[in-house]
């Protein structure tokens, strides 16, 4: 992310490699050894939330076991006050990870985008007075205590309702870097010839300038989701996940909750924040690979 | 002085928004609170009774009258201190609770803040002048990946491996043994309570000031002043702390009071997990039993003081950085 403010028109370079941009987006974020470790990994965690039924040996919440178990064969991880086997709960918690990582990702993206271009090339304008200022309120107010207070006034939870919250608090900081990235585009000679041909403002900015800055925006698409990730974790922890499904963050909240350290229970919570981490962990390094695109000093070779 | 004049002006603008904020968010929320408690008090499916739900909306203070005079209402209760009664402590106040909590937090957080700084500021420069040297390899993936470990994980590993494997720290509450009060024994007791707490947030904090430092100080070692510093011949510590070092913390200081906002987000999970008896258990507490006052009281608390935070950091950079005031004018 780092290297994002400095980048000017990486599209630049396809165009003049010549080559199919798909083609050459996968060469060079391929060619980093940690994005292709990220995205190996990315990969498996997909399949595994595809094929949860499959893979895990038992229903999310299939509550006819010993409770409170250690790990044995039947029960790798062992099993939780209500019966539940967790390593089945582990399984299908990928599912609710990525799905919040997905679309709170694409929904702070989203928002942002529109609050950070609109804001940038409007700069010096009383929209950018108001813009910036809104952004700026929005960096500076704690994100998790107001996720928090937001989301503790429903009863009834959804995954809707979880990255609805955690998007609307959560875009400021991608806000902030669209709104520099847009400042150094906008006078470039293609936009004032669009203007001279009379497209409208979000033309402009959204078909003419957005197209040049896509590698910045998957920068910043990752990296929203790898925020509402840990986000909906910290959440869940806290008691506050969705009611209709199990996160890794619940499985540690009822770990908490029954004592599963004091108890000698492990794994129960070893497991469901590692797993988070190497998520975490390998959509950092796909954004490694991302920042090549737009940052060509960066690259290996 | 202009620079500062705008600063404070944001300050209070911001302010003003979050105060707005606070006191829409449970209005925004469908239907009565009052009865929404009678009814978590009852159960899901009990019939309401009036009377209750009257009884419980003078024990709340409920508002009433048009939205504009509940907001001025709201903040003339405010100006006086009032955050209301705390549902769970009741007929304690919210400004009681949080009273009690309140230094537990500020020094857990202000003692974390000021090491994880200092710590972040040198390991990060010295990775800096070091690059690609073992130590800043080390230092950077180490960095990063611990980066992406959640800090309530981090806490309940340390519980199990310092607390129960080894026994060496109390996993939970702020004292045990020793009545509160400034002594020797209360002292230790509470700091050696508050040892995981403070290494969980320790472990994870530096993080930013590292990478964040260690980016700058790269980009400064390419600029012509060290060139000529070097040409000058001067020593390389003097290169490195007076002139690197020196024009490279300046990002840093605008972002502490970001890095505040983050640490008591965390605090609220590790200290729930540790049960140390601070704002950030309060919250998580507040959460659970649905004690919406003290819940907005805690929120409001936590903006305010990274907004006064972000204000003296501003402040700071604009005494520091020549460059900033000049920019503003």
């Amino acid at each position: 992310m780092s290297s994002t403010q400095n980048a000017v028109l990486p599209e630049e370079q396809v165009a003049a490699a010549g080559t199919d941009p798909v083609d050459r987006w996968y060469r060079v974020v391929w060619s980093s050894k940690k994005a292709r470790v990220g995205v190996v990994v990315v990969a498996i965690y997909v399949l595994v939330a595809l094929l949860a039924p499959v893979i895990a040996p038992y229903g999310p919440t299939d509550g006819s076991f010993t409770p409170l178990t250690g790990p044995s064969a039947q029960h790798l991880l062992g099993t939780n006050v209500a019966g539940v086997d967790v390593f089945s709960q582990v399984i299908y918690g990928s599912r609710v990870s990525l799905l919040v990582g997905l679309l709170g990702g694409l929904l702070a993206t989203a928002i942002a985008l529109l609050i950070g271009m609109v804001s940038g090339y409007a700069e010096g304008t009383v929209v950018d007075d108001v813009l910036t200022f809104l952004t700026n309120t929005a960096l500076v107010i704690p994100v998790l205590p107001l996720i928090i207070t937001l989301v503790a006034y429903s009863d009834t939870r959804g995954i809707p309702l979880i990255v609805g919250v955690i998007a609307f608090t959560s875009w400021a900081g991608a806000a902030r870097s669209k709104r520099a990235q847009i400042i150094t585009l906008r006078n470039r000679d293609f936009v004032t010839a669009a203007k001279f041909s009379g497209d409208g403002t979000f033309r402009i900015i959204f078909s003419e300038i957005l197209p040049n800055m896509t590698s910045l925006v998957a920068a910043a698409f990752v990296g929203a989701a790898t925020g509402a990730i840990g986000a909906e974790a910290g959440l869940a922890v806290l008691g506050l996940g969705s009611s209709d499904s199990v996160s890794w963050g619940t499985i540690l909240y009822q770990a908490d909750a029954a004592g599963a350290i004091s108890q000698g229970l492990f794994v129960w919570v070893f497991v469901p924040g590692l797993v988070l981490a190497i998520l975490i962990t390998s959509m950092a390094f796909i954004n490694f690979g991302i920042d090549l695109l737009s940052n060509p000093h960066l690259r290996e070779d | 002085m202009r620079y500062f004049v705008r600063k404070i002006g944001f300050f209070v603008l911001t302010l003003w928004a979050v105060v707005t904020l606070n006191f829409l968010i449970p209005r925004l929320q469908p239907g009565d609170p009052a009865e929404l408690m009678v009814q978590n008090l009852a159960g899901k499916n009990a019939q309401l009774n009036r009377a209750q739900v009257e009884a419980m909306r003078d024990l709340l203070g409920a508002p009433s009258g048009s939205l504009l005079s509940q907001y001025w209402n709201y903040l003339v209760q405010l100006i006086h201190g009032n955050l209301g009664v705390s549902y769970t402590y009741f007929p304690y106040t919210v400004a009681e609770v949080i009273g009690k909590a309140f230094w537990w937090t500020v020094i857990l957080v202000g003692t974390v803040q000021v090491l994880s700084f200092a710590i972040g500021i040198l390991l990060g420069a010295f990775a800096a002048w070091r690059r690609n040297s073992r130590f800043d390899t080390s230092v950077t993936v180490i960095s990063t990946f611990v980066g992406t470990l959640q800090p309530f994980w981090i806490a309940l590993l340390l519980i199990y491996g310092l607390g129960y494997g080894l026994g060496w720290f109390p996993t939970a509450g702020g004292y045990q043994a020793s009545t509160p009060g400034f002594n020797g024994a209360f002292v230790y007791d509470a700091m050696s309570h508050a040892f995981l707490p403070a290494l969980t947030l320790m472990i994870v904090t530096p993080i930013g000031w590292i990478l964040g430092m260690r980016n700058t100080m790269i980009m400064n070692l390419g600029e012509d002043y060290i060139r000529l510093a070097r040409a000058k011949g001067l020593p390389d510590r003097m290169i490195a702390l007076r002139y690197a070092a020196r024009n490279a913390l300046l990002p840093s200081v605008a972002g502490f009071a970001l890095a505040l906002g983050g640490i008591l987000g965390g605090t609220i999970l590790v200290e729930t997990v540790f049960d140390y008896p601070g704002l950030g258990r309060l919250m998580g507490e507040a959460v659970g039993i649905k004690d919406y006052p003290l819940l907005q009281g805690l929120m409001l608390l936590t903006a305010v003081a990274t907004l006064l935070a972000n204000l003296i950091a501003d402040l700071l950079y604009g005494i520091l950085d020549p460059r900033a005031r000049r920019a503003a004018a």
